[in-house]
């Protein structure tokens, strides 16, 4: 990336990547680039173990005993589209929050549509759930509830480990989008209750874009449909798709230059330690929420203490529209933010900011303390404009 | 392979496994080898286990309960 720019739209996708990201997709194509699980010679078993220490790395950080659980997607998208699309039917019923990603909400909508009953749990302004909402809204054929882990909106974190408990207590199964949280904050599917997880490889866990994925948990497979079926390298003699982990969700040839980038990206994750990137993430975000509140005409949304969202911050300036203060940002300061509704209509309901959305920093990893004081002073002169 | 030596093969259900198979046997130092599914065995395009013969007890015994097994076959 060009020095100058500062960069805090970290929350569409990390920017720079660590090094260690490039090198290992640069080595992977330069050995050879093989096709995992097709035909058996050495760049083949190769290309077969760079993606079993990708799901291996990615077990780890997410608290999953068996890495054979993970199904590598293209992204978060496709993950929560297998979950919902393969798990829910018609006269199921399904929760979510008003504060979900349209990654959710569409394919949620469209079952809606062909005969699923859903329903939308409000959130408070600040776009906080309460638990006791939710467990209202459980009815005798309620399936599952979807959640999203924390808002890219706002950043608000969700009590997921509450909603865990209640949807454990019910018997109803619990998807979680961990797209804004997955490598930024601790997560461990066991103790939070959590029967299927979505992720994203390419914000927190520092991979390259086209790269996710979906934890399922043991025995829940069989009621869960591919999206897709297709060749998968194993049980070839027959023309069913394979019924066992992770094959039966992962037709067609692997993105494995990607899923090789993801390793190294989720590998740094792990060795910063994800406790560690959480607190410089959480500094970044007091930071820069400090120095907003210190600003008239600027209104923040969201919960606005660190402590409770990610480093995702929500805001707009008095007589300024968000998409011409990012245009303003990025031409005469180099500050590249994302202005709008953020693939998340719902959640700008939730907190009265649709049509128009919000100017949103979300800052990362390798953003600095000089950074935020910069995007400070920066927002303070737009005022002026 | 030496005419002397005996060898069998371990199927799994696909790589994945195959490869989780060979990282629990590297571990515990057994020698072995991910090679291509000989096609008498199976028609199967995927890679299998080969180990030797007299190793079969203690291979089978790491990989108990921590990766499924789908055949054992002695390869002639």
């Amino acid at each position: 990336m060009t020095q100058d720019l500062l960069y805090f739209d970290n929350a569409a996708t990390s920017c720079p990547k660590p090094p260690e990201t490039l090198r290992a997709m640069r080595r992977f194509m330069e050995d050879g680039g093989g096709s995992p699980g097709r035909s058996g010679h050495r760049l083949s078993i190769a290309a077969g173990r760079v993606i079993f220490a990708a799901r291996e790395i990615l077990a780890g950080l997410l608290g999953v005993d068996d890495s054979l659980r993970i199904v590598l997607t293209k992204n978060a998208t496709e993950a929560l589209n297998i979950a919902a699309v393969g798990l829910l039917k018609p006269g199921d019923h399904v929760i979510t929050s008003g504060m979900e990603h349209n990654s959710v909400m569409r394919p949620l909508r469209a079952l809606e549509a062909a005969g699923v009953a859903l329903t939308v749990v409000s959130c408070s302004a600040a776009g906080e759930l309460d638990p006791d909402d939710v467990r209202a809204a459980i009815r005798t054929e309620t399936k599952a509830v979807f959640l999203t882990h924390a808002s890219n909106v706002t950043g608000t974190i969700m009590p997921v480990a509450e909603i865990g408990r209640i949807a454990g207590d019910h018997g109803i199964l619990f998807c979680v989008d961990a797209a804004q949280t997955a490598g930024a904050l601790p997560i461990d599917v066991g103790p939070m209750g959590i029967d299927l997880l979505a992720f994203t490889g390419h914000k927190s866990l520092f991979g390259p874009q086209g790269t996710g994925g979906l934890y399922i948990r043991e025995g829940l497979e069989g009621g869960i449909a591919p999206l897709m079926r297709g060749g998968t390298g194993s049980r070839s003699e027959f023309e069913e798709q394979p019924a066992f982990m992770p094959d039966r969700y992962e037709a067609g040839t692997l993105n494995t230059v990607g899923i090789a980038g993801l390793a190294a990206g989720a590998g740094f994750v792990a060795a910063q330690g994800v406790d560690d990137i959480r607190r410089r993430e959480e500094a970044l975000t007091e930071k820069f929420l400090a120095g907003l509140r210190d600003l008239d005409g600027v209104t923040v949304y969201g919960p606005k203490a660190a402590s409770r969202q990610m480093p995702v911050v929500s805001f707009r300036i008095a007589g300024l529209d968000p998409a011409e203060a990012a245009l303003k940002l990025d031409e005469r300061f180099g500050i590249l933010s994302r202005p709008g509704l953020h693939c998340a209509p719902a959640a700008h309901r939730t907190i009265g900011t649709a049509p128009t959305g919000t100017l949103r920093f979300s800052f990362g990893y390798f953003n600095t303390e000089a950074e935020i004081r910069t995007a400070v002073e920066a927002v303070g002169r737009l005022r002026a404009w | 392979m030496t005419p002397e030596e005996s060898y069998g093969v371990l199927l799994f259900q696909s790589v994945s496994y195959a490869i989780k198979a060979e990282k629990i046997l590297l571990a515990a130092g057994l020698p072995h080898k991910l090679i291509p599914v000989p096609r008498h065995i199976s028609s199967d395009c995927g890679v299998c286990l080969r180990f030797r013969s007299e190793l079969r007890e203690r291979i089978l015994a790491a990989l108990d309960g921590q990766v499924e097994i789908d055949a054992v076959h002695p390869l002639k």
